[in-house]
C-alpha cells in the first residue's frame, strides 16, 4: 500500500504541533497535521476553534488557515516504519500509509492520576477533564468543588469554574510553602508568569487556599459526596460536588517509543534541533518534557525549521527556549510530588481501573510486567496510560511497554498496511 | 552460613518448571526453583494457554491426553485467576477433503475413549454463528480446555512453597551440571538432581539439546462476551503448523473468560527477536478474517510475540541429560507445553522416584533416535 508523501508530517495539533506547522507551510512547503481530536487545539486550546476565548489559540488557528495546512481530524496514528518513513493512521472508516520525509512528534501529554480512596468515584476527576467537560457545557453553575494535587494547573482551573459560577470550596496545593516561596520568589525574573499569577490571584479572590495540603479520601456511597484534605495541621472534610484532581502531567511517549526513539526520565530525548534519536524523527512540546504553552509553541518552531533544514533561523530561538526550560525545571522541582501521596491507597483501593486491580495485589509483586502479567493490571484499553504511571510512582517501577498498535486500533487496520 | 544441598533443583519458573516443583514437592522432596526474571515470563505467558488434545502421533497423543487428564483433576482447585475455562475444540473443516481428516479424526478419538462429535455444515452455523457460512463441517473435541498460564504457574509453585519449596527469583543460572546450578557470582547451589526447564533458553544450559526457538505471533482484542464459545482451529492447521521449514499460519481463536478473543497462529523459524512482524501477522489477521467474516471490524488492544521451544520431532525431550548422571531435561514443549507441562511433570518425577510411569516415556527421552517430523 502506497499512500502520499508531504515533506513534513506532524503528529498532534496542540500548540507545538502548529508552530512546527505554521513555520513549515509558511515557506510554502507541503505540511500534513494530524491528530485524533475532531479540531486542532489539543488539550490546552480545546474547542478554541469553534468558539475562541484565548488570542493566542485564535492567533496560531488563524495562521494555520492563513498557510492552508492541511489538517487530518480524527485520525490516530497507530503505528509507523521508520525505515520507509511512513506511518499507518486510522480514521474512522478507513486506514492509510502517510509517507513523509521528516515527522515531527508533538504528542502532547495527558494527566497524571494518583489512586487514593475513592478516586474511582462518579464525580471524581482530572482537573483538566473536568474543566474540558464544563467547555463543552456540561452545567457547573453553583456546583460545590474541591480542586487538590499540585501545579499552576490547579490555579488556571479553579479561576475557570468560578468565573463559570462553581462554588469553589478548597484549592489543595500540595507542594509546601516553603517550596512555593522559593519558586515565587524567581518570578519577577519572568515578568509574564509574574503578572499571570497575579491574574490568577485577582480571580480566585476568597477561595481558600491551601499549601502542603492534599486529598486523603473521597468519600460516597456510589457517587461523591463528601472529600477529606490534609491540611498541614489538620484534617479539613466536606461535602461537595466535584473533587478535581491534577497530579500533573505525563508524556505521550507511546509513539515515538514504538518508533524507536529514544528516551530519557520519561521523555523523548532531543538534541537543540528537536531531532530524535531516530533519523528524520524531531519532537517538541510536552512530549520532550513538560514545559506549558510558551515552551511547547517555541519548540514547536525550532522543529519547523529544524524539519526544513533552516538551521540559522532555529538557532535564533534556542536562548528564549534555554530560558524556558530553566523555567519549567523549576517548576518541576517546586511541584515535585512529596513522600505522603505515595501512601494514599488503602489495600483495596483500585491502581488500575480498567480491570479493577486493587493496590493490595498490585503491590507485592517484583516489577510492572509481572504485575501486568499476573493481575492483569494495565492490560485494558487504556494499556496502562492511567496506571503506569501510577505504578511508577508508588513503587518506583519502569513502567513504559510499548508497541504497536499504539493505541488500540481495528484488526482491518492491522491486516491493511501489510508490508509490499 | 553454607546453602543447603536441595534434592531438585529446578532451573526455569515457567509453567513447565513450577509443575515438576510442585510435583516433587508433593512427594516430599526438598525443591529449589531458580528463575531469572520472574514466574511465567516467558513462553507461559506469550502462548494461548489451550489444554488440547492433539493426534500428530501415537505419543503426542498419550502425553496430550495424559496431561488433560492431570489437568481436570487439578482444574477443581485452581484460583478463579487462572481462568480454567473447558471451551472444547472446534476443529473446522473448510471444505470435503478436510471433512475426511474430521473422521479419521474423530474414529481415532472415539477408539481411544476421547469424547468428540462430528459437527455438520448447519449444526456448525448454529453453534458458532460468527463463523462463516458454508464450511463443510468440524469435529468438537469436548474436554479441550484453556487456561492462563502465567498464574497456573504462580498457583503451583505457591503450593509448592507450602510444602516447603524455595523459589528464587531475579536468579539466573549460567551453568547446571551434576553438582548443582551456577550463578554468574560465582556462587552455586547444591543439587542431588538438577532439572533444566529453561524453556527456549533451556539448549543455552545445554547445547546438545535439538531445541530450537519457533516464534508465534498473538492479539488480544477488546472484550466481546459470547462472541464466540469453542476454541476454533482450522484443520488446515495440520498441514501449515507443523512444516519446519516455511513460515506458516492458521486460523485459531479462543474465547477468554474475560470477554476477550485470543487470536493465533503464526509460525516462524531463525527469528529470536521479539519484535512483531508486520507482514506474518497480516496474514495470520487475514486467515483470521476468511473464517470469521466480522473479525476484521474488531478492536485489538494488544499484539506480541513469543517463542516456542521447538524439536524436529516436535515432541518433548523428558529424562535424563546425554553426559551427565544427574541433570534431567523437561524442556522442548514447542506450542504444547501448557498442555503436557502437568504430564511432563508425572513423568519426571516417577523417573527420579524410579516407578512405573502411567504411559512410556520412551517416546520423550532425551537420548531417543529423533526422526524429523512432517
Amino acid at each position: 500500500m502506497t499512500g502520499p508523501e508531504y515533506e513534513v508530517v506532524i503528529v498532534g495539533a496542540g500548540p507545538a504541533g502548529i508552530s512546527a506547522a505554521c513555520v513549515v507551510a509558511e515557506t510554502g512547503r507541503d505540511a500534513l497535521l494530524i491528530d485524533d481530536n475532531p479540531s486542532p487545539g489539543g488539550q490546552i486550546w480545546r474547542e478554541q476553534e469553534r468558539h475562541g476565548s484565548n488570542w493566542e489559540a485564535a492567533h496560531w488557528l488563524r495562521r494555520l488557515q492563513l498557510y492552508r495546512v492541511e489538517v487530518l481530524r480524527g485520525a490516530t496514528v497507530i503505528d509507523g516504519d521508520p525505515d520507509k518513513h511512513a506511518i499507518v493512521c486510522e480514521t474512522a472508516n478507513s486506514v492509510s500509509t502517510i509517507r513523509y520525509k521528516k515527522l515531527i512528534l508533538a504528542t502532547g501529554s495527558r494527566e497524571l492520576f494518583l489512586p487514593f480512596p475513592g478516586w474511582t468515584l462518579p464525580n471524581v476527576m482530572g482537573a483538566g477533564g473536568l474543566q474540558a467537560l464544563v467547555k463543552a457545557g456540561m452545567p457547573i453553575s453553583g456546583k460545590r468543588v474541591v480542586i487538590a494535587g499540585s501545579g499552576p494547573l490547579l490555579l488556571a482551573v479553579g479561576a475557570y469554574l468560578k468565573k463559570q459560577g462553581a462554588h469553589v470550596l478548597a484549592i489543595a496545593e500540595q507542594a509546601s510553602w516553603a517550596r512555593l516561596a522559593r519558586f515565587g520568589l524567581g518570578l519577577p525574573t519572568q515578568p509574564y508568569k509574574l503578572a499571570e499569577a497575579v491574574q490568577l490571584k485577582r480571580a480566585l479572590f476568597r477561595v481558600p487556599y491551601h499549601a502542603g495540603a492534599w486529598v486523603e479520601a473521597a468519600l460516597g456511597e456510589t457517587v461523591l459526596e463528601r472529600v477529606r484534605l490534609s491540611l498541614s495541621h489538620r484534617r479539613w472534610e466536606a461535602p461537595c460536588d466535584y473533587l478535581a484532581v491534577g497530579f500533573g502531567l505525563v508524556p505521550n511517549i507511546e509513539l515515538a517509543a514504538t518508533l524507536g526513539c529514544k528516551l530519557s526520565a520519561g521523555c523523548v530525548q532531543v538534541d537543540p534541533m528537536q531531532q530524535t534519536s531516530a533519523s528524520d524523527i524531531l519532537s517538541a512540546g510536552e512530549t520532550t518534557g513538560i514545559g506549558g504553552v510558551e515552551l511547547s509553541l517555541m519548540e514547536g518552531r525550532i522543529a519547523g525549521y529544524s524539519a526544513i533544514g533552516d538551521r540559522l533561523n532555529a538557532q535564533w530561538l534556542f536562548s528564549d527556549r534555554e530560558r524556558m526550560r530553566r523555567f519549567a525545571r523549576r517548576m518541576q522541582k517546586a511541584f515535585a510530588l512529596r513522600e505522603e501521596l505515595r501512601h494514599l491507597p488503602l489495600e483495596g483501593t483500585l491502581v488500575c481501573r480498567c480491570e479493577d486491580v486493587s493496590y493490595q495485589r498490585i503491590a507485592p509483586m517484583p516489577g510492572w510486567r509481572a504485575a501486568k502479567l499476573h493481575t492483569r493490571c494495565g492490560m485494558g484499553p487504556c494499556q496502562g496510560r492511567v496506571c503506569g504511571p501510577a505504578a511508577e510512582f508508588l513503587f518506583g517501577w519502569h513502567c513504559q511497554s510499548t508497541r504497536a498498535p499504539v493505541f488500540p486500533a481495528r484488526i482491518d487496520s492491522l491486516i491493511g498496511h501489510k508490508e509490499e | 552460613m553454607s546453602e543447603p544441598v536441595y534434592d531438585v533443583v529446578i532451573a526455569g519458573a515457567g509453567i513447565v518448571g513450577a509443575a515438576c516443583a510442585y510435583a516433587c514437592s508433593r512427594e516430599g522432596l526438598k525443591v529449589a526453583v531458580l528463575e531469572r526474571d520472574f514466574i511465567g515470563g516467558g513462553a507461559t505467558a506469550a502462548g494461548m494457554g489451550h489444554v488440547v488434545v492433539m493426534d500428530d502421533s501415537e505419543a503426542q497423543f498419550a502425553l496430550t491426553r495424559y496431561s488433560q487428564q492431570l489437568w481436570q483433576e487439578l482444574a477443581s482447585e485452581l484460583p478463579a485467576d487462572c481462568e480454567y475455562v473447558r471451551t472444547g475444540t472446534l476443529w473446522v473443516a473448510a471444505d470435503e477433503e478436510e471433512l475426511i481428516e474430521v473422521r479419521r479424526k474423530h474414529q481415532f478419538y472415539s477408539q481411544r475413549k476421547v469424547p468428540s462429535e462430528i459437527l455438520d455444515s448447519r449444526s456448525l452455523d448454529a453453534a458458532e454463528p460468527q463463523l462463516r457460512t458454508g464450511l463443510a463441517g468440524a469435529l468438537f473435541v469436548k474436554e479441550d480446555a484453556v487456561v492462563y498460564p502465567p498464574c497456573v504457574a504462580r498457583y503451583l509453585l505457591e503450593r509448592s512453597r507450602d510444602l516447603g519449596a524455595r523459589v528464587l527469583l531475579g536468579k539466573e543460572v549460567i551453568r547446571l551440571d551434576d553438582e548443582g546450578a551456577a550463578f554468574e557470582d560465582g556462587t552455586m547451589m547444591k543439587g542431588a538432581v538438577m532439572v533444566n526447564a529453561a524453556g527456549a533458553r533451556a539448549a543455552s544450559l545445554h547445547p546438545d539439546l535439538p531445541i530450537v526457538p519457533r516464534k508465534g505471533h498473538l492479539l488480544i482484542t477488546e472484550r466481546y462476551p459470547a462472541f464466540v464459545h469453542h476454541q476454533l482451529i482450522e484443520l488446515g492447521y495440520l498441514k501449515s503448523a507443523h512444516k519446519s521449514t516455511a513460515d506458516s499460519v492458521a486460523f485459531n481463536v479462543q474465547p477468554r473468560k474475560t470477554g476477550q478473543l485470543l487470536i493465533g497462529s503464526s509460525r516462524q523459524y531463525g527469528m529470536d527477536s521479539p519484535e512483531v512482524d508486520r507482514s506474518i501477522l497480516s496474514r495470520m489477521l487475514a486467515r483470521a478474517g476468511q473464517y470469521i467474516p466480522s473479525l476484521p471490524g474488531l478492536s485489538a488492544l494488544r499484539v506480541w510475540t513469543g517463542l516456542r521451544a521447538a524439536t524436529p520431532d516436535n515432541l518433548p525431550l523428558i529424562g535424563r541429560c546425554p553426559g551427565y548422571r544427574h541433570v534431567f531435561a523437561a524442556a522442548g514443549h514447542e506450542g504444547l507445553g501448557i498442555t503436557t507441562s502437568l504430564a511432563t511433570a508425572r513423568l519426571l518425577i516417577d523417573q527420579l522416584m524410579s516407578r512405573a510411569p502411567a504411559i512410556s516415556s520412551e517416546p520423550y527421552s532425551v537420548q531417543r533416535n529423533i526422526a524429523v517430523h512432517g
